[in-house]
Protein backbone atom coordinates (compact mmCIF):
# COMPACT_ATOMS: atom_id res chain seq x y z
CA UNK A 1 0.00 0.00 0.00
CA UNK A 2 1.24 3.17 -1.00
CA UNK A 3 1.10 6.92 -2.33
CA UNK A 4 1.81 6.95 -6.13
CA UNK A 5 2.20 9.45 -8.18
CA UNK A 6 0.28 10.22 -11.34
CA UNK A 7 1.95 13.06 -12.79
CA UNK A 8 5.35 14.45 -11.94
CA UNK A 9 5.93 18.12 -10.86
CA UNK A 10 8.58 20.31 -11.53
CA UNK A 11 10.64 19.26 -8.05
CA UNK A 12 9.80 16.88 -5.22
CA UNK A 13 12.15 15.20 -3.24
CA UNK A 14 12.33 13.25 -0.22
CA UNK A 15 13.90 15.44 2.01
CA UNK A 16 14.43 15.11 6.07
CA UNK A 17 16.68 17.49 8.26
CA UNK A 18 19.99 16.94 6.10
CA UNK A 19 23.08 14.14 6.00
CA UNK A 20 25.50 15.37 8.24
CA UNK A 21 28.96 13.89 9.09
CA UNK A 22 30.15 13.42 5.64
CA UNK A 23 31.17 17.53 4.26
CA UNK A 24 35.22 16.00 5.24
CA UNK A 25 34.61 13.77 1.99
CA UNK A 26 32.73 16.34 -0.30
CA UNK A 27 29.09 15.35 0.47
CA UNK A 28 27.24 18.15 1.05
CA UNK A 29 24.49 18.01 3.52
CA UNK A 30 21.29 18.81 1.30
CA UNK A 31 18.26 18.35 3.46
CA UNK A 32 14.87 20.76 3.72
CA UNK A 33 15.62 23.89 2.41
CA UNK A 34 12.83 25.31 5.00
CA UNK A 35 13.47 23.13 8.32
CA UNK A 36 10.60 25.00 9.99
CA UNK A 37 7.97 24.41 8.13
CA UNK A 38 9.17 20.55 7.59
CA UNK A 39 9.44 20.45 11.65
CA UNK A 40 5.86 21.42 11.60
CA UNK A 41 4.30 19.18 9.32
CA UNK A 42 6.31 16.47 10.70
CA UNK A 43 4.45 17.30 14.34
CA UNK A 44 1.04 17.45 12.87
CA UNK A 45 1.11 13.91 11.87
CA UNK A 46 2.94 12.93 14.95
CA UNK A 47 6.32 11.77 13.31
CA UNK A 48 9.92 13.09 14.74
CA UNK A 49 10.60 16.94 13.86
CA UNK A 50 13.77 15.78 11.43
CA UNK A 51 11.82 12.73 9.41
CA UNK A 52 11.51 12.58 5.65
CA UNK A 53 8.91 14.69 4.36
CA UNK A 54 8.44 15.31 1.22
CA UNK A 55 9.46 18.86 -0.11
CA UNK A 56 7.25 20.08 -3.12
CA UNK A 57 7.90 23.09 -5.83
CA UNK A 58 5.05 24.70 -7.70
CA UNK A 59 3.53 22.65 -10.60
CA UNK A 60 3.50 19.86 -8.00
CA UNK A 61 3.36 16.58 -8.81
CA UNK A 62 -0.30 14.58 -8.53
CA UNK A 63 -0.39 12.07 -5.71
CA UNK A 64 -2.45 8.74 -5.93
CA UNK A 65 -3.12 7.34 -1.99
CA UNK A 66 -3.68 3.70 -2.51
CA UNK A 67 -4.26 3.46 1.45
CA UNK A 68 -5.78 5.88 4.29
CA UNK A 69 -3.01 7.93 5.69
CA UNK A 70 -2.67 11.02 8.18
CA UNK A 71 -1.10 13.93 6.17
CA UNK A 72 -0.10 17.30 7.06
CA UNK A 73 1.30 19.97 4.56
CA UNK A 74 3.18 23.34 5.79
CA UNK A 75 5.29 25.61 4.41
CA UNK A 76 3.66 27.25 1.43
CA UNK A 77 -0.21 26.84 0.23
CA UNK A 78 -0.69 25.55 -3.05
CA UNK A 79 -3.85 25.55 -2.76
CA UNK A 80 -4.35 21.93 -2.10
CA UNK A 81 -7.17 19.61 -2.93
CA UNK A 82 -8.31 15.85 -2.28
CA UNK A 83 -10.90 14.52 -4.77
CA UNK A 84 -11.16 18.45 -5.37
CA UNK A 85 -12.30 19.74 -2.15
CA UNK A 86 -10.00 21.97 -0.65
CA UNK A 87 -7.63 21.38 2.14
CA UNK A 88 -5.64 23.51 4.37
CA UNK A 89 -2.47 23.73 5.44
CA UNK A 90 -1.27 23.33 9.20
CA UNK A 91 -3.59 21.48 9.82
CA UNK A 92 -3.51 17.10 10.15
CA UNK A 93 -5.89 15.56 7.56
CA UNK A 94 -7.08 11.64 7.06
CA UNK A 95 -7.17 10.74 3.69
CA UNK A 96 -9.16 8.73 2.42
CA UNK A 97 -7.54 5.27 0.56
CA UNK A 98 -7.94 5.70 -3.47
CA UNK A 99 -8.12 9.47 -3.27
CA UNK A 100 -5.96 11.73 -5.49
CA UNK A 101 -4.21 14.99 -3.68
CA UNK A 102 -3.65 17.87 -5.82
CA UNK A 103 -2.15 21.33 -6.13
CA UNK A 104 -3.68 24.36 -8.24
CA UNK A 105 -2.14 27.46 -7.96
CA UNK A 106 0.33 29.60 -5.25
CA UNK A 107 -1.08 31.37 -2.86
CA UNK A 108 1.93 32.03 -1.00
CA UNK A 109 5.63 30.99 -0.43
CA UNK A 110 7.86 28.84 -2.47
CA UNK A 111 8.26 25.27 -1.10
CA UNK A 112 5.26 23.25 0.48
CA UNK A 113 5.83 19.96 2.62
CA UNK A 114 4.24 16.75 3.18
CA UNK A 115 4.63 14.57 5.93
CA UNK A 116 2.72 11.40 6.43
CA UNK A 117 1.96 9.89 9.77
CA UNK A 118 4.90 6.98 10.37
CA UNK A 119 7.11 8.33 7.34
CA UNK A 120 8.23 6.24 3.83
CA UNK A 121 9.56 2.78 3.18
CA UNK A 122 13.01 4.35 1.17
CA UNK A 123 16.76 3.90 1.94
CA UNK A 124 18.74 5.49 4.21
CA UNK A 125 22.21 6.61 2.86
CA UNK A 126 24.59 7.75 4.95
CA UNK A 127 22.50 7.87 7.87
CA UNK A 128 19.70 10.15 6.17
CA UNK A 129 17.03 10.02 3.78
CA UNK A 130 17.81 13.37 1.84
CA UNK A 131 17.75 13.43 -1.96
CA UNK A 132 21.32 14.39 -3.30
CA UNK A 133 20.33 15.25 -6.61
CA UNK A 134 24.29 15.78 -7.43
CA UNK A 135 25.53 12.26 -5.84
CA UNK A 136 22.21 10.87 -7.40
CA UNK A 137 22.04 8.70 -3.69
CA UNK A 138 19.39 9.25 -0.98
CA UNK A 139 15.58 9.31 -1.45
CA UNK A 140 13.94 7.72 -4.45
CA UNK A 141 17.00 6.37 -6.62
CA UNK A 142 18.74 10.14 -5.74
CA UNK A 143 16.46 12.41 -7.95
CA UNK A 144 13.45 13.94 -8.13
CA UNK A 145 9.86 12.20 -7.98
CA UNK A 146 8.76 11.09 -11.39
CA UNK A 147 5.80 9.93 -12.82
CA UNK A 148 4.91 6.06 -11.78
CA UNK A 149 6.36 6.54 -8.74
CA UNK A 150 5.18 4.23 -5.83
CA UNK A 151 6.42 5.53 -2.80
CA UNK A 152 5.40 2.69 -0.07
CA UNK A 153 4.14 4.14 3.70
CA UNK A 154 5.49 2.25 6.91
CA UNK A 155 2.28 3.08 9.07
CA UNK A 156 -1.05 1.14 8.40
CA UNK A 157 -4.47 2.56 9.49
CA UNK A 158 -7.77 2.23 8.90
CA UNK A 159 -9.78 4.50 9.43
CA UNK A 160 -13.07 3.23 8.43
CA UNK A 161 -15.35 4.15 11.37
CA UNK A 162 -14.07 7.88 11.26
CA UNK A 163 -14.16 8.26 7.42
CA UNK A 164 -17.17 6.10 6.44
CA UNK A 165 -17.61 7.47 2.86
CA UNK A 166 -16.01 10.59 3.19
CA UNK A 167 -12.99 11.26 0.92
CA UNK A 168 -10.90 13.20 3.86
CA UNK A 169 -11.33 14.42 7.26
CA UNK A 170 -10.12 17.31 8.30
CA UNK A 171 -9.19 17.09 12.32
CA UNK A 172 -9.78 19.73 14.26
CA UNK A 173 -6.72 21.54 15.09
CA UNK A 174 -4.17 23.74 13.40
CA UNK A 175 -0.40 24.93 14.00
CA UNK A 176 -0.11 28.61 14.46
CA UNK A 177 3.16 28.62 12.13
CA UNK A 178 4.47 32.71 13.44
CA UNK A 179 6.86 32.31 16.00
CA UNK A 180 8.29 35.71 15.61
CA UNK A 181 7.61 39.31 14.26
CA UNK A 182 8.31 38.68 10.82
CA UNK A 183 9.81 41.75 8.73
CA UNK A 184 9.80 39.39 5.59
CA UNK A 185 12.19 41.30 3.79
CA UNK A 186 15.10 41.53 6.72
CA UNK A 187 17.59 39.06 6.93
CA UNK A 188 19.81 38.83 10.10
CA UNK A 189 23.58 38.03 9.15
CA UNK A 190 26.25 37.77 11.25
CA UNK A 191 29.55 39.06 9.68
CA UNK A 192 31.72 36.19 7.90
CA UNK A 193 35.52 35.24 7.91
CA UNK A 194 36.03 37.82 4.82
CA UNK A 195 34.26 40.65 6.03
CA UNK A 196 37.05 42.72 6.32
CA UNK A 197 37.77 42.09 2.82
CA UNK A 198 35.60 45.14 1.72
CA UNK A 199 36.49 48.33 2.79
CA UNK A 200 34.02 50.21 5.44
CA UNK A 201 32.39 52.26 2.32
CA UNK A 202 31.44 48.71 0.70
CA UNK A 203 30.27 47.34 3.84
CA UNK A 204 28.08 50.16 4.91
CA UNK A 205 25.94 49.42 1.12
CA UNK A 206 25.64 46.06 1.66
CA UNK A 207 24.37 46.94 4.82
CA UNK A 208 22.00 49.73 3.84
CA UNK A 209 21.43 48.38 -0.07
CA UNK A 210 18.43 45.95 -0.87
CA UNK A 211 18.91 43.22 -2.82
CA UNK A 212 16.85 41.55 -5.65
CA UNK A 213 16.63 37.64 -5.98
CA UNK A 214 17.18 36.37 -9.28
CA UNK A 215 15.54 34.07 -11.11
CA UNK A 216 18.76 32.40 -11.20
CA UNK A 217 17.62 30.82 -7.50
CA UNK A 218 17.71 27.51 -6.84
CA UNK A 219 18.10 24.90 -3.91
CA UNK A 220 22.10 25.33 -4.24
CA UNK A 221 22.04 29.00 -3.73
CA UNK A 222 19.89 32.31 -4.50
CA UNK A 223 21.58 34.72 -6.82
CA UNK A 224 21.23 38.45 -6.27
CA UNK A 225 21.52 41.61 -7.78
CA UNK A 226 21.88 44.96 -6.81
CA UNK A 227 24.42 47.55 -5.69
CA UNK A 228 28.06 46.10 -7.29
CA UNK A 229 30.03 45.33 -4.23
CA UNK A 230 33.88 44.94 -4.61
CA UNK A 231 36.28 43.43 -2.54
CA UNK A 232 39.70 45.36 -1.30
CA UNK A 233 41.39 41.90 -1.61
CA UNK A 234 42.69 41.16 -4.82
CA UNK A 235 43.83 37.84 -3.93
CA UNK A 236 41.77 34.51 -4.40
CA UNK A 237 40.36 32.67 -1.99
CA UNK A 238 41.76 29.45 -1.48
CA UNK A 239 38.98 27.02 -1.11
CA UNK A 240 37.46 26.36 2.52
CA UNK A 241 34.48 25.68 3.77
CA UNK A 242 30.84 27.15 3.10
CA UNK A 243 27.52 26.31 4.91
CA UNK A 244 23.67 26.78 3.90
CA UNK A 245 23.30 30.65 4.49
CA UNK A 246 27.11 31.43 3.02
CA UNK A 247 26.97 34.80 1.30
CA UNK A 248 29.51 35.19 -1.14
CA UNK A 249 30.96 37.90 -3.13
CA UNK A 250 31.01 36.58 -6.39
CA UNK A 251 34.06 38.42 -8.97
CA UNK A 252 31.20 40.05 -10.61
CA UNK A 253 30.26 41.99 -7.69
CA UNK A 254 27.08 40.39 -7.01
CA UNK A 255 26.24 38.17 -4.02
CA UNK A 256 25.04 34.67 -3.91
CA UNK A 257 23.69 32.87 -0.65
CA UNK A 258 24.24 30.01 -0.59
CA UNK A 259 20.78 27.08 0.39
CA UNK A 260 20.33 23.59 1.17
CA UNK A 261 22.39 21.81 -1.99
CA UNK A 262 25.04 24.41 -1.53
CA UNK A 263 28.90 22.79 -1.69
CA UNK A 264 31.04 21.59 1.08
CA UNK A 265 33.46 24.11 0.20
CA UNK A 266 33.84 27.27 -2.00
CA UNK A 267 36.38 29.55 -3.46
CA UNK A 268 34.96 33.03 -3.23
CA UNK A 269 35.17 35.63 -0.10
CA UNK A 270 32.11 35.15 2.40
CA UNK A 271 30.94 38.02 3.67
CA UNK A 272 28.19 37.38 5.86
CA UNK A 273 26.56 34.01 7.37
CA UNK A 274 22.40 34.16 7.33
CA UNK A 275 21.38 33.33 11.14
CA UNK A 276 19.93 29.97 11.38
CA UNK A 277 16.57 31.48 12.75
CA UNK A 278 16.03 32.96 9.04
CA UNK A 279 16.55 30.48 6.69
CA UNK A 280 13.40 28.89 6.41
CA UNK A 281 11.81 32.11 5.88
CA UNK A 282 14.82 32.72 3.40
CA UNK A 283 13.69 29.66 1.53
CA UNK A 284 10.16 30.59 1.06
CA UNK A 285 11.20 34.08 -0.64
CA UNK A 286 11.12 33.89 -4.68
CA UNK A 287 12.84 35.44 -7.50
CA UNK A 288 11.76 38.89 -7.64
CA UNK A 289 11.43 39.33 -4.17
CA UNK A 290 13.85 41.68 -2.22
CA UNK A 291 15.59 41.01 0.60
CA UNK A 292 17.51 43.73 3.03
CA UNK A 293 20.96 42.42 5.22
CA UNK A 294 20.81 43.89 8.77
CA UNK A 295 23.81 42.55 11.28
CA UNK A 296 22.85 40.43 14.12
CA UNK A 297 25.34 39.23 17.18
CA UNK A 298 25.45 35.95 18.68
CA UNK A 299 23.18 36.81 21.70
CA UNK A 300 20.61 37.78 19.33
CA UNK A 301 21.01 34.71 16.39
CA UNK A 302 21.46 31.98 19.59
CA UNK A 303 18.44 33.71 21.14
CA UNK A 304 16.39 33.41 17.78
CA UNK A 305 17.18 29.65 17.57
CA UNK A 306 16.14 28.72 21.17
CA UNK A 307 12.39 30.80 20.72
CA UNK A 308 12.12 28.98 17.26
CA UNK A 309 12.75 25.79 19.32
CA UNK A 310 10.39 26.71 22.12
CA UNK A 311 7.41 27.37 19.84
CA UNK A 312 8.35 24.28 17.94
CA UNK A 313 8.21 21.99 21.45
CA UNK A 314 4.68 23.63 22.43
CA UNK A 315 3.36 22.85 18.87
CA UNK A 316 4.78 19.22 19.73
CA UNK A 317 3.31 18.33 22.54
CA UNK A 318 -0.35 19.55 22.04
CA UNK A 319 -0.34 18.67 18.58
CA UNK A 320 1.05 14.91 20.43
CA UNK A 321 -1.45 14.50 22.89
CA UNK A 322 -4.66 15.74 20.62
CA UNK A 323 -3.22 13.10 18.09
CA UNK A 324 -2.55 10.44 20.26
CA UNK A 325 -6.32 11.06 21.58
CA UNK A 326 -8.38 11.03 18.30
CA UNK A 327 -6.13 7.69 17.38
CA UNK A 328 -7.39 6.26 20.85
CA UNK A 329 -10.91 6.62 20.43
CA UNK A 330 -11.27 6.24 16.53
CA UNK A 331 -8.98 3.31 15.77
CA UNK B 1 56.85 18.92 17.85
CA UNK B 2 53.31 20.13 16.28
CA UNK B 3 53.41 22.87 14.36
CA UNK B 4 50.93 25.22 14.87
CA UNK B 5 51.08 28.00 12.66
CA UNK B 6 49.00 32.02 13.62
CA UNK B 7 45.24 31.55 13.69
CA UNK B 8 42.30 33.30 13.25
CA UNK B 9 38.61 31.94 15.19
CA UNK B 10 35.54 33.66 13.28
CA UNK B 11 32.28 32.69 13.58
CA UNK B 12 30.67 30.88 10.07
CA UNK B 13 27.21 31.75 11.07
CA UNK B 14 26.06 30.74 14.50
CA UNK B 15 26.33 26.99 14.12
CA UNK B 16 30.06 27.06 13.19
CA UNK B 17 33.08 28.49 13.78
CA UNK B 18 36.45 28.64 11.32
CA UNK B 19 39.77 27.93 12.58
CA UNK B 20 41.64 30.26 9.66
CA UNK B 21 45.37 29.90 9.51
CA UNK B 22 46.01 32.23 6.38
CA UNK B 23 44.90 32.77 2.64
CA UNK B 24 47.56 30.42 1.81
CA UNK B 25 48.40 26.64 -0.04
CA UNK B 26 51.30 25.38 2.07
CA UNK B 27 52.02 21.84 2.68
CA UNK B 28 53.29 22.40 6.83
CA UNK B 29 50.29 24.69 7.19
CA UNK B 30 47.89 21.78 5.56
CA UNK B 31 49.71 19.14 7.25
CA UNK B 32 48.68 20.90 10.49
CA UNK B 33 45.39 21.37 9.42
CA UNK B 34 45.14 17.34 8.94
CA UNK B 35 46.51 16.44 12.38
CA UNK B 36 44.08 18.40 14.07
CA UNK B 37 41.42 17.17 11.83
CA UNK B 38 42.32 14.07 12.71
CA UNK B 39 42.31 15.22 16.28
CA UNK B 40 38.73 16.31 16.67
CA UNK B 41 37.61 13.65 14.39
CA UNK B 42 38.55 11.28 16.62
CA UNK B 43 38.01 12.60 20.20
CA UNK B 44 34.84 15.09 19.10
CA UNK B 45 34.31 18.05 20.98
CA UNK B 46 30.97 17.81 22.96
CA UNK B 47 28.27 19.10 21.19
CA UNK B 48 30.15 19.33 17.98
CA UNK B 49 28.46 17.56 14.23
CA UNK B 50 31.06 17.60 12.05
CA UNK B 51 34.55 19.04 10.92
CA UNK B 52 35.57 20.19 7.68
CA UNK B 53 39.22 20.63 7.21
CA UNK B 54 40.30 23.53 3.81
CA UNK B 55 43.55 23.62 2.28
CA UNK B 56 44.35 26.11 5.51
CA UNK B 57 41.65 25.92 7.93
CA UNK B 58 39.18 23.67 9.53
CA UNK B 59 35.37 24.09 10.08
CA UNK B 60 33.79 23.08 13.43
CA UNK B 61 30.35 22.88 13.21
CA UNK B 62 28.37 22.29 16.21
CA UNK B 63 24.32 22.21 17.35
CA UNK B 64 23.60 25.54 19.32
CA UNK B 65 20.47 23.53 21.03
CA UNK B 66 22.95 20.71 22.43
CA UNK B 67 25.08 23.16 24.38
CA UNK B 68 22.35 25.91 25.51
CA UNK B 69 22.22 23.34 28.57
CA UNK B 70 26.52 23.13 29.30
CA UNK B 71 26.84 27.30 28.82
CA UNK B 72 26.41 29.82 31.93
CA UNK B 73 23.58 32.92 32.21
CA UNK B 74 24.81 35.77 29.69
CA UNK B 75 27.55 33.44 28.08
CA UNK B 76 26.83 32.25 24.27
CA UNK B 77 27.37 29.09 22.76
CA UNK B 78 29.73 30.68 20.21
CA UNK B 79 31.92 32.07 23.50
CA UNK B 80 32.00 29.06 24.76
CA UNK B 81 32.92 26.79 21.49
CA UNK B 82 35.23 29.23 20.73
CA UNK B 83 37.09 28.76 24.58
CA UNK B 84 36.91 24.84 23.88
CA UNK B 85 39.00 25.18 20.33
CA UNK B 86 41.25 27.41 21.25
CA UNK B 87 41.97 25.18 24.30
CA UNK B 88 42.43 21.87 22.09
CA UNK B 89 44.81 24.36 19.82
CA UNK B 90 47.45 24.49 22.66
CA UNK B 91 47.60 20.86 23.32
CA UNK B 92 49.98 18.47 21.59
CA UNK B 93 48.73 17.16 18.54
CA UNK B 94 50.32 14.42 16.52
CA UNK B 95 52.57 15.66 13.37
CA UNK B 96 50.81 13.88 10.47
CA UNK B 97 54.15 12.99 9.65
CA UNK B 98 54.49 10.38 12.07
CA UNK B 99 51.32 8.81 11.08
CA UNK B 100 50.87 6.46 7.97
CA UNK B 101 49.55 7.74 4.74
CA UNK B 102 47.83 6.40 2.61
CA UNK B 103 49.03 5.59 -1.13
CA UNK B 104 46.62 5.36 -3.97
CA UNK B 105 47.04 4.87 -8.05
CA UNK B 106 45.00 6.32 -10.26
CA UNK B 107 45.18 5.06 -13.97
CA UNK B 108 44.59 8.02 -16.32
CA UNK B 109 44.12 7.77 -20.21
CA UNK B 110 45.78 10.83 -21.47
CA UNK B 111 44.80 10.00 -25.27
CA UNK B 112 42.92 12.88 -27.15
CA UNK B 113 39.36 12.06 -26.96
CA UNK B 114 39.45 12.71 -23.22
CA UNK B 115 42.48 14.86 -23.00
CA UNK B 116 40.34 18.13 -24.23
CA UNK B 117 42.88 20.81 -23.77
CA UNK B 118 46.06 18.63 -23.45
CA UNK B 119 46.74 20.13 -26.95
CA UNK B 120 46.30 23.75 -26.04
CA UNK B 121 48.05 23.44 -23.22
CA UNK B 122 50.98 22.05 -24.88
CA UNK B 123 50.98 24.76 -27.65
CA UNK B 124 50.52 27.60 -24.72
CA UNK B 125 53.37 25.78 -22.72
CA UNK B 126 55.66 24.95 -25.43
CA UNK B 127 55.93 21.70 -23.96
CA UNK B 128 55.21 18.24 -25.87
CA UNK B 129 52.39 16.45 -24.82
CA UNK B 130 54.51 13.21 -23.88
CA UNK B 131 56.27 15.59 -21.70
CA UNK B 132 53.40 17.19 -20.04
CA UNK B 133 52.23 13.24 -19.28
CA UNK B 134 55.81 12.48 -18.05
CA UNK B 135 55.33 15.62 -15.62
CA UNK B 136 51.94 14.83 -14.49
CA UNK B 137 52.91 10.68 -14.06
CA UNK B 138 55.65 11.62 -12.09
CA UNK B 139 55.34 13.54 -9.09
CA UNK B 140 53.76 12.37 -6.14
CA UNK B 141 50.48 14.15 -5.07
CA UNK B 142 49.09 15.27 -1.37
CA UNK B 143 45.41 15.37 -1.30
CA UNK B 144 45.27 18.74 0.65
CA UNK B 145 41.71 18.63 1.19
CA UNK B 146 38.32 17.20 -0.32
CA UNK B 147 35.36 19.88 -1.72
CA UNK B 148 32.82 21.21 -4.06
CA UNK B 149 31.69 17.97 -5.45
CA UNK B 150 31.45 14.35 -3.44
CA UNK B 151 34.73 13.13 -3.71
CA UNK B 152 36.55 15.67 -5.03
CA UNK B 153 39.88 16.09 -3.89
CA UNK B 154 42.59 19.19 -4.48
CA UNK B 155 46.04 17.74 -5.28
CA UNK B 156 49.18 19.17 -5.61
CA UNK B 157 51.76 20.13 -6.64
CA UNK B 158 52.24 20.17 -10.26
CA UNK B 159 55.70 20.04 -11.67
CA UNK B 160 55.78 24.19 -12.40
CA UNK B 161 56.79 23.52 -15.81
CA UNK B 162 53.03 22.09 -16.34
CA UNK B 163 51.25 24.83 -14.04
CA UNK B 164 48.42 26.47 -16.44
CA UNK B 165 45.79 28.79 -15.45
CA UNK B 166 41.82 27.59 -15.11
CA UNK B 167 39.30 28.50 -17.44
CA UNK B 168 37.62 31.88 -17.70
CA UNK B 169 34.23 29.85 -18.11
CA UNK B 170 33.61 26.60 -16.73
CA UNK B 171 32.24 24.13 -19.45
CA UNK B 172 30.63 21.04 -18.89
CA UNK B 173 33.23 18.36 -17.98
CA UNK B 174 32.39 14.56 -17.78
CA UNK B 175 32.93 12.26 -14.62
CA UNK B 176 36.60 10.80 -14.64
CA UNK B 177 38.36 13.95 -15.78
CA UNK B 178 41.28 14.74 -14.70
CA UNK B 179 42.76 18.41 -14.55
CA UNK B 180 45.14 20.99 -13.65
CA UNK B 181 44.51 24.65 -12.25
CA UNK B 182 47.27 26.63 -11.45
CA UNK B 183 49.67 24.10 -8.94
CA UNK B 184 46.97 21.98 -8.41
CA UNK B 185 45.35 18.69 -9.89
CA UNK B 186 41.99 16.51 -9.40
CA UNK B 187 39.73 14.58 -10.96
CA UNK B 188 36.09 15.41 -10.92
CA UNK B 189 34.93 12.69 -9.41
CA UNK B 190 31.00 13.16 -11.31
CA UNK B 191 29.95 15.16 -14.46
CA UNK B 192 30.33 19.21 -14.00
CA UNK B 193 30.35 22.33 -14.97
CA UNK B 194 34.10 22.77 -14.41
CA UNK B 195 37.19 25.42 -15.01
CA UNK B 196 40.06 23.13 -14.59
CA UNK B 197 42.40 22.29 -18.25
CA UNK B 198 41.45 18.76 -18.66
CA UNK B 199 44.57 16.69 -19.54
CA UNK B 200 42.69 12.94 -19.44
CA UNK B 201 40.06 10.61 -17.80
CA UNK B 202 40.57 7.98 -15.01
CA UNK B 203 38.85 4.73 -15.75
CA UNK B 204 37.85 4.14 -12.04
CA UNK B 205 35.46 5.74 -9.77
CA UNK B 206 36.57 8.79 -7.78
CA UNK B 207 32.89 8.55 -5.87
CA UNK B 208 31.25 5.80 -5.31
CA UNK B 209 27.54 5.97 -3.01
CA UNK B 210 27.07 2.09 -2.87
CA UNK B 211 30.45 1.94 -1.41
CA UNK B 212 31.20 1.93 2.73
CA UNK B 213 33.47 4.58 1.84
CA UNK B 214 32.02 6.34 -0.85
CA UNK B 215 35.10 8.29 -1.73
CA UNK B 216 38.38 6.80 -3.49
CA UNK B 217 40.46 9.13 -1.61
CA UNK B 218 40.56 10.84 1.71
CA UNK B 219 42.30 14.14 2.30
CA UNK B 220 45.97 13.22 3.52
CA UNK B 221 46.34 10.57 1.26
CA UNK B 222 49.39 10.18 -1.63
CA UNK B 223 48.38 9.82 -5.08
CA UNK B 224 50.21 8.88 -8.13
CA UNK B 225 48.49 8.73 -11.65
CA UNK B 226 49.81 6.32 -14.32
CA UNK B 227 49.60 6.57 -18.07
CA UNK B 228 47.41 3.82 -19.58
CA UNK B 229 45.96 3.02 -23.08
CA UNK B 230 42.46 3.24 -24.23
CA UNK B 231 42.33 -0.55 -24.26
CA UNK B 232 43.20 -0.61 -21.05
CA UNK B 233 41.13 2.15 -20.15
CA UNK B 234 37.80 0.43 -21.98
CA UNK B 235 38.99 -2.72 -19.54
CA UNK B 236 38.76 -1.26 -16.10
CA UNK B 237 35.58 1.03 -17.08
CA UNK B 238 34.00 -2.47 -17.71
CA UNK B 239 35.14 -4.18 -14.61
CA UNK B 240 34.49 -1.29 -12.03
CA UNK B 241 30.76 -0.44 -13.59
Amino acid sequence: MSLRILKAGILDSIQDKGRYGFQHLGINPTGVMDKYAATIANILVGNNPGDAVIEMHFPVSVFLFDQSAIIALAGADFTATINGEFIPINQPVIINKSSVLQFHFIKNKTRCYMAVKGGFKCTKWLNSYSTNLKAEAGGIEGRKLLKDDVIELIDKYDFLKILGDNDFRILPWKANESWDEINNNEIFVLPGPEWDWLDVGTQQKFLSATFDITNNSDRMGYRLSGEVLHSVKKEELISSAVCFGTIQLLPDGQLIILMADSQTTGGYPRIGTVISAHLSRLAQLKPGEKIKFSFADHPVAESLILKQQLHLLQLQNACTFRLENFILENN
Amino acid sequence: MSYLPAYKLSPLGDSALLVDFGNIISRPVNDTVISLFKKIQSTPVEGMTEVVPGYSSLAVYYDVLRLRGKIEDGQTVFQFMKDKISVLLQEEFKPVADTETNMVKIPVCYEKEFATDLEWMSSQLRISTEEIIRLHTSNVYHVFMLGFLPGFAYMGEVDEKIMIPRKQQPVQVAAGSVGIAGKQTGVYPLISPGGWQIIGRTPVNMFNKNEKEPTLVKTGDSIQFYSITKDEFENIKSRHS
